[in-house]
């Protein structure tokens, strides 16, 4: 017998839970990035014709499997999927809904704890007085778990475990005792932080402040249309892939908390109301912070330029020196605010990663909630630490690519496919608009059927074999280049470079240039070699040695080609870090599915067998 | 700001808005189901 009795405690709070679950950092520093690196208004139309054809049919497809899958007390997706599909398999596509939802909370409660530390480091006024090359500095320092910006050892990791602590408190909680009474708080208080910045970011006016230009320049940018784009099978990838992201489908969270509804409870609206919510706060809020704000103090060409080292960068490198503009009192509202709402929509997002794999250990092996909640806060732990350990050897990455990108695809695929075409449509379909306060227009029968699985397999297949410089016109079948961030760019590991050894005698330069220097940074010796482009920009790469060990084979002055020797003596290269975090992604899904396979032995088989 | 861009600004979030707040709305004023229901905050309110 199950132990999971849990109940949401009100239909407000089980839409702000839902939408607090999709609202999370992407909606606020990967949109806007995204938008900037696929020429700003480009981007809008195809993650707009994205949300309707893509997204909205998830958001349906997981709230009904969701509830249907709790109708006979499953609220995990092995055991949801184990009873729409009568093949045994589904239940193992199913283990992807926990293991996706343990992968991202691992380097996402890190996350979540830099922006614990950023609110208090806005507060004390630690950015006061930093330049831009300073606050950048600070959070590369911050990253350095041996470096404290705040007297406390460790800082880093003590705001992790503090974070992860957090989370684990308000999961043993429960559904409406914590996950819904932080989302009660923290949806809201998000909104009026977002409004606040917003303002201030369309507001802002060259000139005033230290702006060089007024921050509709930005929104100019972001919103400027540009229907050529919608040829562009790029800009339609980073749209869809956006979605996925921003609407936390594809992840098994919000068929978790679907499957505590009852069979005759609306879902048809809330899914709705949820969805368009994430969608407020990030086309009208979301666009409305970063971009006018970072143009109107960068300009444009800046900001593409920074777009470059991702949302994560522009958020925590360059956005505390731009509030520093605003004056110390104004700079602490704007900073605790800007990271205020970050913290809110990480942490609706990572509890909601919390539940699935809780509600599991719950139903399947009577786990009290404590116990799971702690057994979660653990897993995290043992997960997250090597993210945060090895962040520069590039295990954060990994979690992120595989864990949160290419799970997430594969999983919508497969579950699109069984709703409509296992459980199928018209069964599906009927579970939709059970019980609905509001008719789904027809259409989307067809939607959901056809368009929506072919829309997931031309994305499955886009990131499988994305060609280099995003070029499809250009390749040919049998000389095809991959991207390095393709599927099979990742699994070939075409952008490690040279230096391909788990262990090695010699470390060879990753770009041909000159050596310009050898430095000591922060108790840290590094060789630096340069590069002029054609345009006259340096590009840069720096590299770490420890004299103690290695013996250098190049002086400052130095040409270097790509592949060349830079130091010598025994090493262990950054591949190594990269296979081991792979490893251990694939060892937490197969720990998984022989979970769910011995649950199934164990509560499943006699029950199924005549 | 040019004319394309902000008649397409205003006209994605106005349009946004106006889902988002109406959905909600709906949310908001929709007819309790009779119990059991799904929620338990009101499993003591009389109808």
């Amino acid at each position: 017998m199950s132990t999971n009795t849990e109940s949401w405690g009100s239909r407000v709070g089980l839409v702000l839970a839902m939408a607090g679950n999709a609202v999370g950092f992407g909606n606020f520093l990967r949109f806007p990035v995204q938008a900037v690196q696929n020429g700003g208004g480009a981007f809008i139309i195809p993650y707009l014709i994205s949300f309707l054809l893509l997204g909205l049919p998830l958001i349906m497809i997981e709230w009904s499997t969701g509830r249907f899958g709790g109708q006979f007390g499953h609220h995990s997706t092995p055991f949801i999927m184990d009873a729409m599909g009568k093949r045994r398999l589904w239940k193992y596509v199913g283990v992807f809904g926990i293991f996706s939802n343990i992968a991202i909370a691992s380097y996402y409660c890190y996350i979540e704890s830099w922006t614990m530390s950023y609110i208090y480091h806005s507060l004390m006024g630690t950015f006061n007085g930093m330049d831009q090359h300073e606050v950048a500095g600070f959070f590369t320092n911050y990253l350095d778990i041996t470096t404290s910006t705040t007297g406390i050892p460790y800082e880093a990791l003590v705001f992790f475990l503090l974070c992860l602590a957090l989370n684990t408190w308000i999961l043993s909680r429960g559904l409406s005792g914590g996950v819904e009474s932080v989302a009660k708080i923290g949806v809201p208080m998000l909104i009026v932080f977002g409004l606040f910045l917003a303002y201030r970011g369309i507001t802002l006016k060259a000139g005033t402040n230290g702006a060089v230009f007024d921050g509709t320049v930005g929104l100019n940018f972001l919103w400027t249309p540009d229907y050529s784009s919608l040829s562009n099978p790029k800009v339609w990838l980073a749209a869809a892939g956006q979605i996925f992201f921003t609407l936390s489908v594809g992840m098994g969270s919000i068929q978790c908390y679907a499957s505590y509804i009852n069979k005759r409870d609306d879902i048809a609206l809330n899914a709705m109301s949820a969805g368009w919510m994430n969608e407020f706060v990030e086309v009208v809020l979301g666009s409305a912070i970063i971009i006018p704000i970072s143009i109107g103090y960068l300009g444009v060409d800046k900001v593409v330029e920074l777009s470059g080292i991702g949302g994560l960068g522009l958020g925590f490198r360059t956005m505390p020196f731009l509030f520093q503009q605003w004056g110390p009192i104004l700079s602490a509202i704007a900073g605790m605010s800007f990271f205020g709402l970050l913290f809110f929509a990480g942490i609706t997002s990572s509890l909601a990663m919390g539940t699935p794999g809780m509600g599991f250990l719950m139903d399947e092996f009577n786990w009290s909630r404590k116990n799971a909640a702690l057994g979660f806060g653990v897993i995290i732990l043992i997960l997250g630490l090597p993210t945060i350990l090895f962040f520069n050897q590039g295990v954060f990455d990994e979690y992120d690519y595989w864990g949160g990108t290419v799970s997430l695809v594969v999983f919508a695929l497969l579950e699109s496919i069984l709703f409509s075409w296992v459980f199928g449509l018209k069964k599906g379909w009927r579970e939709i608009n059970m019980g609905a306060d509001i008719k789904i227009p027809l259409v989307y029968r067809f939607i959901i059927k056809f368009i929506t699985p072919i829309m997931l397999i031309v994305v499955f297949f886009g990131s499988l074999v994305r060609p280099v410089n995003d070029d499809w016109t250009g390749q040919k079948i049998g000389n095809w280049e991959f991207h390095n961030e393709s599927i099979i760019g990742q699994l070939k590991h075409q952008g490690i470079g040279p230096n391909k050894l788990w262990f090695a005698d010699a470390f060879y330069s990753e770009n041909t240039g000159i050596v310009d220097s050898t430095f000591l940074l922060r108790k840290k010796y590094y060789i630096s070699v340069s590069n002029k482009l054609a345009d006259g920009s340096v590009s840069s790469q720096n590299y770490r040695y420890m004299p103690s060990k290695h013996t250098l084979s190049i002086k400052p002055g130095d040409e270097v080609g790509k592949g060349d020797i830079l130091f010598t003596g025994k090493m262990i290269n950054k591949v190594f870090y990269i296979d081991m975090a792979r490893l251990l992604l694939m060892s937490l899904f197969v720990f998984i599915a022989v979970l769910v396979y011995i649950a199934w032995r164990k509560n499943h088989q006699p029950q199924k067998t005549p | 700001m040019n004319t394309s861009a902000l008649i397409l600004m205003i006209t994605v979030q106005v349009s946004v808005t106006a889902l988002a707040a109406w959905f909600f709305y709906r949310v908001l004023v929709a007819k309790p189901m009779a119990e059991p229901d799904s929620y338990s905050e009101n499993d003591d309110v009389e109808r």
